[in-house]
């Protein structure tokens, strides 16, 4: 399945976002995440399933002012 | 106090544009700050060092929502920032103009209203308008973070009578100078006029040795806010001697 994943489409063997999370290599708990635009706390990430199409963003903390 | 927490550094660090991560670990060190701002971004390729620096360097963290232009993108950064670093905290930022960066008001205080109705504490990056101030308040904020000039600029207290007038205005307000100082004596002038701290990234980050400037920082907040809990001498228009003319000798 093909899915935007920050701003890139990439393809992905995923079906929910903590599998995608885990597949792309991040600690769980140094990531938020985010499905279509709308925030998926950590607990519901093995819910949130992932579709064809999908934008997914995975932020990490970074510098800012 | 700052959400009932009380910090003795009233210099709060910006930690983005340092030339290298080691310089701002330098720099955060120097600086005293007890609270540096950190944005959220998809991760770039310092993304591990920078988790690294921000647990060696053991501050309290102010998470951003910097760049976001609507309620929903900041409401939404707040989201992820509160889960990602455990801290109601949120530096509301919603800008409206694209040249000056200054905040959208209208979004802002939209964005304030869901985010302390939710239990955020929120710390909104703001203008001197008091009446937007005060719509804050009774959004929820306790602390207002009025910007001195436009983010990045050095300009300093572009409108120092309009934030004279906000820190009457607010007495019992923690009032916050954010962006645009670019100067030690700027930031040591916004502490002489009451303010309760000076937040700021740029100066340092860009200072040709930040650690250093960091440090001269940290001593001119230090010396602005003792200079306000002294009392300064009132401003007069004539001069006034200093030295009394009593026994002065006949030398005419």
């Amino acid at each position: 399945m093909q899915i935007e994943l920050n701003g890139e489409r990439i393809e992905t063997g995923a079906a929910s976002l903590d599998a995608l999370v885990e597949e792309r290599g991040h600690d769980a708990g140094s990531v938020a995440t985010a499905l279509d635009g709308a925030f998926v706390p950590r607990p519901l990430r093995a819910a949130a399933m992932l579709r064809d199409g999908a934008r997914v963003e995975i932020l990490s903390p970074m510098q800012g002012g | 106090m700052f959400y009932g927490t009380d910090l003795s550094s009233r210099l709060m660090l910006g930690t983005a544009q340092y030339p290298s991560p080691q310089v701002l670990s330098q720099a955060i060190a120097a600086s005293g700050a007890e609270v540096i701002t950190v944005s959220l971004r998809r991760e770039g390729r310092e993304g591990g060092a920078f988790r690294d620096i921000l647990k060696a360097a053991g501050r309290r963290i102010l998470p951003n929502t910097a760049g976001c232009h609507s309620v929903k993108e900041a409401v939404t950064t707040a989201h992820m920032a509160r889960e990602l670093f455990g801290t109601p905290w949120i530096k509301l930022e919603v800008i409206g103009h694209a040249d000056t960066l200054q905040p959208d008001p209208f979004a802002l205080l939209e964005a304030a209203r869901i985010l302390c109705g939710e239990g955020f504490e929120v710390f909104p990056y703001t203008t001197e308008d008091l009446v937007l101030g005060e719509r804050l308040i009774e959004a929820g904020c306790r602390v207002l973070m009025p910007w001195g000039a436009p983010i990045g600029s050095g300009q300093g207290l572009r409108n120092i009578e309009g934030l004279r007038s906000m820190r009457a205005h607010f007495p019992g307000i923690p009032l916050v100078i954010d962006a645009g100082i670019g100067a030690p004596s700027q930031a040591a002038l916004a502490m002489e006029m009451g303010y309760d701290a000076v937040l700021l990234n740029t100066a340092v980050a860009r200072a040709l040795d930040p650690a250093a400037m960091a440090r001269a920082f940290a001593d001119a907040v230090a010396a602005g806010r003792a200079a306000h809990r002294a009392g300064l001498m009132p401003r007069r228009d004539m001069a006034a001697a200093s030295t009394p003319v009593f026994g002065m000798a006949d030398l005419a």
